[in-house]
């Protein structure tokens, strides 16, 4: 037997499959063993105890006597929404530093190179600090409050703004304003079968537009107007009502965007030039306007080689989430992984459970982007 | 051979994976230094000088227990840990003990493979404020940001103080206590709360100190001690009877100073026996005949401790408070070396 490769392969990763095993097995039973030595409490039975503890911002509702269970869906929803909002602000910029750096003029394109070498080189975490104190040092205190027009307050504390109060009847609105969506990308589909058949391209954004506006609206005064604002007041030490956006989000959204905006700049950058010299001079000897060179021809074609690593940056982006412990914006890791781990003294479960969650929320932007790099990839020419 | 590279990768791991657990004080003797766990800055507490050395109240009582074992108060090793890893770290072996600011409570002291050894610091929560907010008393904070560390106890404090008496507030947390100050300063927050004792401490750091008070109100209290593994009963009984000696000494008059008077030339049984004169109780606790001696020799008695790091005549401050001898109102008490 020996002396058949198959057989022996078979027969080594074979044994190789059962040593790994092995191994796994000792750590898992070493672990349970060493759990029992040292007296720690295994189990998951906390996330239904009382938390006992407030958190700074929260998307539902939320008070001290709500579970640990709910204050990690809290937390959760803080990470998601400060991640998306980082994706799509890192994104934006990324991509104007990125053809700024591709520019022509001089001075533009030096500019681009001297922020993209700054903050790609500075540590994330004194970003961070440097965002925080340069928000909250300008701002006012509660009293000296900002006021712009509409009930909107900014200072040191937030900015406030005026809450929508949903009254019974807005059910309608929202079926409205789903069916004006609907209807507004049939019509773009039918603009687009006209233009393809006649050369011709109706208003479809007008119309969309209209619809959009009007549909909610006539159903807005069908049914009486069923929404109030609940406004910020200046009420003892702060104002009270309406809906904060904490200086923390906003310091943490800067600092993660205008840091991975460096990173994706430099992605953008590679794409572009990756695109062949040849398209581009093809593109201006059909008379093509820059602009219309860069969105029509070069662009898609650099998406192939930005989408890969512009993932690996979005992946980081939302990892690098996980310092917001250090400006108190109530994020995953420090409202689960930190308070919740230190009061409820089980370090393993919290932990497990933390690392779930962001393997989760990283494996959810790769699939999405690679389904995304498969739309954009390049279809080979069937012959 | 992959193979057997893979086994002997297990066979390490398991080597390295299972630290002796019971017998924490075979291990120290082994080694040689105690291992202790402190806070990483705290002014009187655990603090480093110009020299560089570690020094601090949460140093001395470290300093004790090498003392009591080995006869040498340098036989120390210290790693600082902030709240949110100590009992984590002391818990999976990192440290011997902690000699920290830890707050003896229920949920810590069950199920969490750590148990408390006895409060050596009586301490309670307190708010600081601005002088220009005019506020005399916690109770006008409705509606107040405050801001905090995270992880210690201040945030379930606040949680259960303000709802008992049905006040609305706003936390901010920060990872580590020195922010939650720096954010008081800059304005973020109307209030910042943590111990009284550490409020004391770390408010040395801010600008204009001056332009600062403590309000009356403790919302809590907080029996502060330090912390050991569970399970490892004569290590908790070295611990504490080291600590009960340098409480002890000051119930009897027993100082750095005096001590080797005092055991030459006493003639009160109970000095004689704590002090190792005629009687070995070191033996029961398997430290020498002179366990308590080098102890007190090493940091003096508990209320030189205070003094020396946190009293009157320190830039904290402290009264003795609660923490004085039951004998003056406060609650420190040595049960009897008999």
């Amino acid at each position: 037997m020996w002396r058949d490769p198959r057989a022996r392969s078979y027969l080594l990763q074979g044994l190789f499959a059962a040593a790994i095993l092995a191994v796994i097995a000792f750590i898992a039973w070493n672990t349970a063993a060493n759990l029992a030595r040292y007296n720690i409490r295994v189990g998951f039975q906390f996330l239904d105890r009382p938390a006992g503890f407030d958190i700074l911002q929260r998307l539902i509702p939320y008070s001290e006597a709500s579970t640990y269970g709910r204050a990690f869906l809290v937390a959760i929803l803080n990470t998601v929404v400060l991640s998306a909002v980082g994706i799509v602000f890192a994104t934006v910029l990324g991509f104007l530093i990125g053809l700024a750096r591709l520019s022509s003029n001089w001075l533009v394109s030096r500019l681009a190179a001297v922020y993209i070498e700054t903050l790609r080189n500075i540590p994330l975490l004194l970003q961070i600090f440097f965002w925080y104190f340069a928000i909250l040092r300008p701002l006012p205190g509660p009293r000296q409050s900002l006021a712009l027009p509409g009930d909107i307050f900014l200072n040191n504390r937030g900015l406030y703004l005026p809450a929508p109060v949903f009254e019974p009847g807005s059910g309608f609105v929202a079926i409205a304003l789903i069916a004006a969506i609907a209807a507004a990308m049939a019509i773009y589909a039918w603009a687009n079968r006209r233009q393809a058949a006649t050369g011709q391209r109706p208003a479809a954004g007008r119309m969309a537009l209209g619809l959009l506006i009007g549909l909610p609206f006539l159903a807005a005064v069908a049914t009486g107007g069923p929404m109030s604002w609940d406004r910020p007041t200046l009420a003892g030490f702060n104002f009270q009502g309406g809906v904060v956006v904490i200086p923390e989000f906003v310091a943490m959204a800067v600092a993660l965007s205008t840091y991975s905006a460096a990173f994706i700049a430099e992605v953008v950058r590679g794409g572009v030039l990756s695109v062949q010299q040849g398209q581009i001079e093809a593109a201006r000897a059909i008379g093509l306007r820059p602009i219309s060179i860069y969105r029509l021809v070069v662009i898609p074609q650099a998406l192939r080689a930005i989408v890969p690593p512009l993932t690996s940056q979005y992946l980081n982006l939302t990892k690098n989430s996980s310092l917001a412990a250090a400006i108190a914006y109530p994020d995953l890791m420090h409202v689960f992984a930190g308070t919740a781990l230190n009061q409820t003294g089980q370090p393993f479960e919290v932990m497990a459970l933390t690392m779930g969650v962001y393997l989760g929320i990283s494996l959810a932007i790769s699939w999405l982007m690679n389904w995304y790099n498969r739309r954009v990839a390049l279809r080979e020419r069937t012959p | 051979m992959r193979l057997s590279s893979v086994l002997a990768g297990a066979a390490i791991a398991a080597a390295t994976a299972l630290p002796a657990l019971a017998g924490t004080l075979d291990d120290v003797k082994q080694r040689g230094v105690v291992h202790c766990g402190n806070p990483p800055n705290i002014p009187g507490y655990a603090f480093t000088d110009d020299k560089g050395e570690r020094r601090g109240f949460d140093v001395d009582t470290c300093k004790a227990l090498a003392a009591a074992i080995f006869g040498d108060a340098t036989k120390i090793k210290l790693t600082a840990v902030g709240p949110r890893d100590a009992l984590a770290t002391l818990a999976t072996g990192g440290v011997d003990i902690l000699t920290h600011r830890m707050t003896w409570t229920f949920n810590r002291d069950n199920g969490g493979g750590i148990e408390f050894v006895m409060p050596l610091f009586y301490d309670g929560q307190g708010f600081m404020v601005r002088k220009s907010a005019n506020i005399k008393s916690a109770t006008q904070l409705n509606g107040a940001s405050i801001c905090a560390a995270q992880g210690t106890t201040t945030e379930l404090n606040i949680a259960d103080w303000f709802r008992s008496k049905n006040l609305r507030y706003s936390i901010v947390t920060f990872a580590e206590p020195d922010e939650a100050r720096g954010a008081y300063e800059s304005g973020r927050c109307d209030s910042w709360t943590n111990d009284l004792g550490s409020l004391a401490a770390r408010g040395l750091g801010l600008k204009n100190r001056d332009e600062h008070i403590i309000l009356p109100e403790t919302i809590s209290k907080e029996p502060i001690g330090p912390v050991v593994r569970q399970g490892d009963s004569q290590w908790m009984h070295v611990a504490r009877w080291t600590f009960n000696a340098l409480i002890a000494a000051e119930e009897l008059g027993i100082t750095q100073a005096n001590v080797d008077e005092m055991k030459a030339k006493s003639e009160n049984p109970e000095i004689k026996r704590l002090l190792g004169v005629g009687d070995d109780l070191g033996q029961k606790l398997g430290l020498k005949a002179d366990w308590a001696y080098q102890a007190i020799k090493a940091v003096g008695n508990y209320g030189e401790m205070f003094d020396r790091h946190l009293g009157p005549n320190t830039r904290l401050g402290l009264s003795r408070g609660l923490n004085g001898l039951w004998t003056n109102g406060g609650l420190m008490i040595a049960p009897p070396f008999r």
